[in-house]
């Protein structure tokens, strides 16, 4: 189920044909254009946005009480423009106040931090997870199907509960960071889908390949070395995106939830509240948001460019 | 290449006792998949109220399941006018986001620049937390509104809607549509008895999918900032009041909220797909 | 190409005076195999005596669902028997398992996709252990045999399906088994591909003195390649006829040739096996609906 959520597009499939030389080639071209395509639509949204500013009506569209199509008026919709003139802007009147989109990178770069920690936790939790489901049918009978379920109900609601853990938590000399429980709840909705994922890919062997490795009197370690892991490659790539993004969500919600200071949650919030003075400013988190999504996913994308050897059953699917 | 045969008894240790102790008989394998779950589902609550009741671990950090009951039945009223309230946010949003969904993946798979100008906003919103947009909707639709929290659940449903549908469109086999075309079918006709059958499964996998999202998006909506009274924003003042049972006795209904979508539309899904043995979805 | 081959052959030919020569390649003893399914109890086999001594070439023939991949299977030590006794070079199947003392190949080649096909054949050898100067020769030596040595750098998906069987066929030969199993390797192939793997499967057979255990559905197949023809019938899967191969004009098995397609003594051992296969299957319908599992119906 979670790999209907990432779709396979995006990812280019790169079959290793004879190079056709200098020829214009054109898969290249193809590619090219899907791009230039890609920016229009891009390009439209903001061309959306804009002539709906000028032309909708000023308090928007209300169908008798409901407002279906928003207010019109600067303080509802900047200006595009005006939004990015804002990011270059200093983010307070104070003297020496870093420019808003200095702010918006540092408050971005520690979420991704955060986010990062609970994803890598994530990770391991999932995958052992998924190890222990894979050896043992009784263990897959008794956890997947809560898994499957926890994957379907707002878990994340626990967020502000969770804050409630990490004042309380003191082991030694180690104290409970505010910042690690946010790194929990992101480790928390990055830990499904990676499970889920891993373990599809670790019994995705077909019977032929693990007989096969039967007959080599393969033990456990090595079969999973050299047959269950590259066959999870492929399940494991989206599961692993889908973790970063579910990473990033959960860490801008929990740093809401928990009060956290510091990251882009907290920007979203805080500038949000200005925003009756300053409605550009608002928007300023929310494209570090956006980049933060797209950085996350991106760099495990990276992943499945190095590992593309382990992709060759995609490009036939 | 003498290495080999005493290598191969190095490693072949686990080769014998594995595979064979898994033979089960079909019917104890049935048996133990329900069995199973629900033993370490009792188990883990047992373990949880021993742990609250006879370990000393403190109420704060972790409310006993019974005291949570009687939140729950303390709180009732307030409960269920919460999860109505999220729970219509939710289902707007889910419907605006398959409607939405559906009609746009048509229409990308009707015309490949719609589905080239789609595709790179389409993964965009997958990967970005749309809760972010929850402050300036709600300056956009006003601070009193339920309809940024509806929109966002709209948006969050919407994907996995579209991707699905779409991917649902492709599934027409060349030899079906090449023998429509020899029936000179119009495209109506196409559309009405190969392409919207051989889709159908796809898309209501979409649809469970988003349910759930759905769900989440508007609880986790109501963290920032808006109007009072839904589930998530009960659970950030029970939590900020210290009133932690009663936090969990909201969680718990949100819990229920969710699984309650999901299980609608996989009911759903069920019903629909009964008659027609594609199995395609999955 | 011939010198190494010589040379591998010379190797085996060692190793096998050295060891237990007396024993039989494969010796199975009253094996019966039933499967319980959710409708009930499948006899796959019952009552099969079969021997196969060292370095010779057998074949087993059948309607589809006689067993023939069930007794294959057991053979390997994928399945055990319910009744009965299997050795295989005098030892326990799991213990001929254990030490690799068989190599294998399926229909489907198998290969694992994100391998090339040099790093495919180098498989067994790099779970067990050989050297990485010692692998990357014996590998050029087997892609060399099966004419695939430009394509050592290609990824199977690559390659035609006679490619990809054609190297599953060099990975079962990588550690100089002393039998071989195969499962209708040439299944999925073409006439003309599937002749030429023929020919050069019993080249390879004969160089390397294996003993080879070879499933087919084939009659001029296992005519041309056996020195036995095993006929199996349905329900319960019994054998029927053991048909010893006759073909009388060429001396050993090595020496078989295209030219022999067209001889008078092949045709009449097809027509032998013919009769033999269809007295056995009187009494049930030639083709059974391709059942639940097995090897070749994956
Ligand atoms: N794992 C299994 N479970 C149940 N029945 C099986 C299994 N494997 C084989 N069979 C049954 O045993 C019979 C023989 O199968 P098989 O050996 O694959 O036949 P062949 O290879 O000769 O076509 C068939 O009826 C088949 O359905
Ligand atoms: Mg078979």
């Amino acid at each position: 189920m979670t790999a209907t959520r990432n779709d396979k597009r995006g990812e280019v499939a790169v079959r290793l044909e004879k190079p056709s030389g200098a020829v214009a080639n054109p898969a290249r071209s193809r590619l090219l254009a899907g791009f230039l395509w890609g920016i229009a639509g891009v390009v439209s949204i903001a061309l959306l946005w804009e002539g709906y500013k000028f032309f909708g009506p000023d308090n928007g569209v209300l169908i008798g009480e409901l407002r279906v199509l928003p207010r019109t008026t600067d303080l509802a919709m900047p200006h595009l423009w005006d939004m990015m003139v804002r990011l270059a802007e200093p983010v307070t009147r104070a003297d020496g106040a870093l420019p808003l989109w200095a702010v918006v990178a540092l408050a971005a770069l520690l979420t991704l931090g955060i986010a990062a920690a609970g994803w890598a936790v994530g990770v391991v939790v999932g995958v052992g997870f998924a190890l222990l489901m894979q050896r043992w049918r009784l263990a897959e009978f008794g956890l997947l199907p809560w898994i499957v379920i926890s994957q379907t109900v707002p878990l994340i609601a626990f967020a502000p509960v969770v804050k409630s853990w990490g004042s309380r938590v003191e082991i030694g000399s180690f104290e409970w960071q505010d910042w690690m429980s946010v790194a929990l709840i992101a480790s928390y909705l990055a830990f499904f889908p990676i499970t889920v994922g891993a373990l599809k890919g670790l019994q995705s062997p077909d019977r032929i390949h693990v007989e096969l490795f039967e007959t080599y009197a393969s033990g456990y370690w090595s079969t999973l070395k050299k047959l269950r892991f590259p066959a999870a490659v492929p399940y494991l790539l989206p599961a692993l995106r889908l973790g970063a993004a579910n990473a990033v969500i959960g860490a801008v919600v929990a740093e809401v939830s928990t009060g956290l200071q510091g990251g882009i949650g907290r920007l979203l919030i805080q500038f949000a509240g200005q925003a009756s003075g300053d409605p550009e400013k608002a928007w300023g988190p929310i494209f570090g948001a956006i980049i933060l999504g797209l950085v996350a996913a991106g760099s495990v994308a990276l992943l499945g460019i190095i590992l593309k050897d382990y992709r060759r059953t995609e490009e036939a699917a | 290449m003498t290495a080999t045969s005493a290598n191969a008894i190095v490693n072949g240790r686990s080769g014998t006792g594995a595979r064979r102790s898994k033979g089960w008989s079909p019917r104890t394998e049935s048996t133990l998949r329900i069995v199973a779950p629900i033993s370490f589902g009792l188990l883990v609550l047992g373990i949880w109220q021993l742990l609250v009741t006879v370990g000393g671990v403190d109420d704060y950090l972790l409310p006993s399941p019974t005291s949570i009951v009687a939140e729950l039945v303390e709180f009732w009223p307030a409960v269920v006018s919460a999860t109505v309230l999220t729970g219509t946010n939710s289902l707007l949003g889910l419907l605006v986001g398959s409607l939405v969904g559906i009609v746009l993946a048509a229409i990308a798979a009707r015309w490949r620049i719609a589905d080239q100008m789609s595709a790179p906003i389409v993964a965009a919103l997958a990967v970005v937390p749309i809760v972010a947009l929850a402050p300036v909707l709600n300056s956009m639709f006003g601070a009193d509104s339920q309809f940024g929290r509806q929109a966002i659940a709209a948006i969050a449903s919407f994907v996995p809607i579209f991707i699905n549908t779409l991917r649902g469109f492709r599934q027409t086999k060349p030899v079906h549509r090449d023998l429509m075309k020899a029936y000179a079918a119009n495209s109506g006709q196409m559309l009405r008895s190969l392409t919207l059958p051989t889709a159908r499964p796809f898309i209501l996998t979409g649809i469970r999918i988003a349910s759930s999202l759905a769900v989440i998006s508007a609880l986790v909506a109501e963290y920032f900032g808006g109007p009072r009274g839904g589930l998530g924003s009960l659970i950030a003042t029970s939590a900020a009041s210290s009133a932690y049972s009663r936090a969990w006795a909201y969680v718990g209904a949100s819990i229920a909220l969710g699984l309650l979508f999901y299980l609608a539309t996989l009911a759903l899904e069920r019903l629909v797909l009964r008659r027609v043995p594609t199995g395609g979805s999955r | 190409m011939s010198d190494q081959i010589l040379n591998s052959a010379a190797l085996t030919e060692a190793q096998r005076t050295a060891g237990d020569m007396d024993a039989a390649a494969v010796s199975v003893r009253g094996v019966n195999k039933q499967f319980q399914t959710a409708t009930g109890v499948v006899h796959a086999l019952e009552a099969i005596d079969l021997t196969v001594s060292a370095g010779e070439f057998v074949s087993l023939i059948g309607p589809s669902g006689c067993g023939k991949s069930t007794l294959m299977r057991l053979i390997a030590d994928l399945d055990d028997p319910t009744s009965g006794e299997l050795t295989v070079f005098g030892k326990t199947t799991t213990q001929a398992r254990l030490d690799q003392d068989y190599g294998i190949a399926f229909q489907q080649a198998g290969l694992l996709p994100w391998r090339t096909v040099a790093a495919n054949v180098a498989l067994p050898l790099e779970l067990h252990g050989v050297a990485s100067a010692a692998r990357r020769a014996r590998v050029a030596d087997l892609l060399d045999m099966v004419g695939l040595t430009e394509f050592a750098d290609r990824f199977p998906d690559q390659l035609s399906g006679g490619m990809q069987q054609r190297v599953a066929i060099a990975r079962s030969l990588a550690e100089q088994p002393r039998l071989l199993l195969m499962d209708e390797p040439f299944g999925a192939l073409d006439e003309m591909t599937r002749e030429k793997m023929q020919t050069d499967l019993v080249r390879i057979a004969a160089d390397t003195g294996a003993a080879v255990v070879f499933v087919t559905h084939s009659i001029p197949e296992a005519v041309f390649l056996s020195d036995r023809v095993v006929v199996m019938s349905p329900r319960p899967g019994r054998i029927s006829q053991i048909v010893p191969m006759r073909l009388n004009a060429v001396a050993g098995r090595e020496d078989r040739s295209d030219n022999l397609r067209e001889e008078s003594s092949f045709f009449e051992m097809v027509t032998e096996v013919r009769e033999a296969l269809h007295g056995g299957a009187a009494d049930g319908t030639a083709d059974e609906p391709r059942g639940a599992r097995g090897v070749d119906t994956r």
